[in-house]
């Protein structure tokens, strides 16, 4: 019986009403500020107005420069050395109120090599956003493949009719439905220094062999730490997506290869992964994006350190927003990951095009 | 070339008995079709000499070896499903020859099995599509392609026409029938239709409930039905039943009559027919025939269908009993109409009472 209410367009409206409000307050409008707000000087809170100052908000966060440092040379024209290495001039010669080179003004070093004699220096604007962009690719580049391989690997393992298989699946997405905060600070446990869950566990792998790292706290292996960890987590959601794409697979498409004598592999590539092909776009896509937007596990277990080398972009986002207070800062962070997601994602809906 | 030997094959899912026991001789370049109500087993039976399902009990030998425990793909046997199973990601071409694929065959040799199979076929128009640009009769074509190709000992089809609408279905039944006459391979058919069944078959296999209830040439099933399972599923409109009491009988007839058959001498060469007491008379309604006066049954029309080259009457007979009558004429009859029937007793078939099929 269809009553007044269901076909009532008024009602209607109404019952989306809440729902659509929250979305236009929480996840329009703010989007729509941010690109506002990045085009200003706006702080959380200032006795000052807040000022249109362009795209400077841009050019302060992604300005980059390369410089050539000459060494400093004797009267015969000779490179000055001192302990066996070359001297150079100090940078911020050139790179504090120096009129001569106005475009290194206010520049750090964010990283150089040798040439030669001279020494070549990449200069940025923002050297701790530099790092913030390059870690956070690298953890796309790095979860985006890890992730979705084992994901498939466990699918294809869990897409099999034996006795208790269910528990496997419980298993596997168990991680899934446990709040990421959670699962950070267990985490930080299990790397903790000293005693940590796996630093004994190795050790007592390695018959005492292995003497524990500081896994969180040093810089090379605090962000594949966090990799690790943030894979663990989000493999068995893929998982389940996978073993999805798996199921729409007609079985009689198997019989027939079995028939053909396809072995197991051959059976993979020529049945089961052209079968995967949607499901394969979509998982690649919303692992990259869920990858962007690393943030919880950034927060809890090392703020961006040590040294800045678990700093990424959603993290620096806040960082500034709200601890620095520099709202506009932040605000450009963000639109900046936006149009990064967006390219990325125009790319893998071309690249993964069905081809006629 | 191959011939197909199945004895006392069973097959059980836990303590569900699918296949009871059932030995059927396939001889070599023989086209057998199993036949049945759904649910009988013919489809798993036909799994079972694929390989696809384990087999319970019996042995299956194909070319005089035991192949049990062999694995599908060296069996020597194609398949073609209901489904098609082609691959949707993959050329005809590629369909074609993907057994070829598989096992590492030469591009050249590929092109050429290809080329032959799609010469047979007549789908060389159609090599470079993808199943997503073709009918349902051109998909199984491929899938008989991709058959073709493996040169197989014995040819299996599960169905393979019930995808496909009824004048494709008519055209690839013929196809199929060249394509035995041409090949000449062993093929094993399953399928609900018996018109294909009757249509194709050297020898037809009739199954329910996991057991065999006949097998034969088409005619021998229709004319000579064991049990009345068989008499009632072959032809079209089923054979009418009706009780009888039997008068007496000598060594190859029995004189029979009901409440609405006039006594008549029936032939009773099938077996158990008894001497006395109540027997089932069965006749085809296609065998009943109207006349004016004299006829060995007395009704009145309830319904007529005419359908141009025949008409099937509805009859009542005089207690209420209703029977089919199938005239190979358009003739108009009036509901309500009386009509007398009669037929020749040479083809009346008497059954023994409880003949219904067979079970352990």
């Amino acid at each position: 019986m269809a009553s007044k209410l269901t076909r009532s367009n008024r009602a209607g409206w109404l019952m989306a009403l809440p729902g659509a409000g929250l979305i236009a307050t929480f996840i329009i409008l703010p989007f729509f500020l941010a690109f506002a707000f990045s085009l200003t000087n706006q702080r959380l809170v200032s006795p000052n107005p807040t000022e249109y100052v362009g795209f400077e908000n841009y050019s302060d966060l992604l300005g980059l420069a390369v410089f050539t440092l000459e060494p400093e040379r004797d009267e015969a024209g000779n490179a000055v050395i001192k302990d066996g290495e070359i001297q150079y001039p100090r940078l911020r010669n050139f790179t504090r109120r120096n009129p001569d080179y106005p475009h290194l003004q206010g520049k750090r070093e964010w990283f150089s090599w040798q040439s030669g004699e001279n020494r070549t220096v990449v200069l940025a604007s923002d050297v701790v956003f530099m790092r913030a962009l390059v870690n956070t690719f690298l953890f796309v580049l790095v979860v985006a493949q890890v992730q979705s391989g084992i994901a498939l690997g466990l699918a294809l393992l869990i897409n099999q009719k034996l006795r208790g298989i269910s528990f496997f699946w419980a298993v596997y997405f168990m991680p899934v439905v446990v709040s990421i905060i959670v699962v950070s600070i267990l985490w930080k446990f299990i790397y903790s220094p000293g005693d940590g869950l796996l630093n004994s566990l190795l050790s007592w792998l390695t018959f005492g062999a292995f003497s524990g790292i500081d896994w969180l706290g040093n810089t090379a292996t605090a962000l594949p730490s966090i990799m690790a960890m943030s894979i663990w987590q989000g493999v068995g959601f893929h998982m389940v997506i996978w073993l999805a794409g798996l199921q729409t697979i007609s079985p009689t498409l198997y019989e027939a290869a079995e028939i053909e004598g396809s072995s197991k592999w051959q059976t993979f590539r020529y049945v089961t992964w052209p079968g995967l092909r949607n499901t394969a776009v979509l998982i690649l896509i919303v692992i990259t994006m869920q990858a962007f937007a690393l943030f919880a596990q950034i927060d809890v277990m090392t703020s961006g350190g040590p040294l800045d080398s678990t700093q990424v972009l959603v993290f620096q986002a806040v960082e500034r927003g709200y601890g620095k207070q520099d709202i506009s800062g932040g605000s450009t962070i963000s639109v900046i990951l936006f149009l990064i997601v967006l390219c990325i994602s125009i790319l893998q809906r071309w690249l993964t095009r069905e081809k006629t | 070339m191959a011939d197909v030997l199945l004895k006392g094959i069973k097959k059980s899912y836990g303590s569900v008995d699918v296949i009871k026991g059932v030995d059927i001789d396939i001889k070599d370049g023989e086209f057998v079709v199993f036949v049945g109500p759904s649910g009988c087993g013919k489809s798993t039976l036909l799994r079972m000499i694929a390989g696809l399902e384990d087999i319970t009990g019996g042995s299956l030998k194909i070319g005089g070896t035991v192949v049990n425990e062999v694995p599908a793909s060296k069996r020597g046997i194609a398949m073609v499903f209901q489904s098609y199973a082609i691959f949707p990601h993959m050329t005809v071409r590629e369909n074609v020859a993907f057994g070829l694929t598989i096992a590492g065959a030469s591009k050249a040799e590929k092109d050429e099995k290809v080329q032959a199979a799609a010469r047979i076929l007549q789908m060389e128009h159609l090599l470079d599509r993808r199943p997503s640009q073709l009918s349902g009769g051109q998909r199984q074509r491929v899938a008989i392609g991709r058959a073709i190709v493996r040169q197989p000992e014995v040819f299996l089809f599960d169905e393979p026409l019930s995808n496909l609408d009824a004048a494709l279905r008519l055209d690839m039944r013929i196809e199929i029938g060249k394509l035995h006459k041409s090949l000449g391979a062993t093929m094993v058919y399953v399928t609900h239709d018996q018109v294909e069944a009757m249509t194709l078959a050297d020898k037809i296999v009739v199954l329910k409930d996991g057991y065999v209830q006949q097998v034969g040439t088409p005619m021998d099933l229709y004319h000579r039905p064991e049990s009345l399972f068989v008499a009632g599923f072959i032809g079209a409109p089923s054979m009418n039943f009706m009780d009888v009491d039997v008068v007496s009988r000598d060594s190859d007839s029995a004189k029979v009559r009901s409440a609405h058959v006039a006594e008549f001498a029936a032939p009773t060469w099938r077996e158990g027919v008894p001497g006395s007491g109540r027997a089932t008379l069965g006749i085809r309604p296609q065998d009943l025939h109207p006349v004016d006066k004299g006829g060995l049954l007395v009704g009145n029309v309830t319904l007529a269908e005419r359908l141009g080259i025949e008409t099937v009457v509805d009859v009542a007979l005089s207690d209420g009993k209703r029977i089919l009558v199938s005239l190979a004429e358009d003739r108009v009859f009036e509901p309500g109409q009386p009509i007398q029937l009669t037929f020749d007793p040479e083809r009346a078939h008497l059954f023994a009472p409880d003949n219904t099929s067979v079970a352990a």
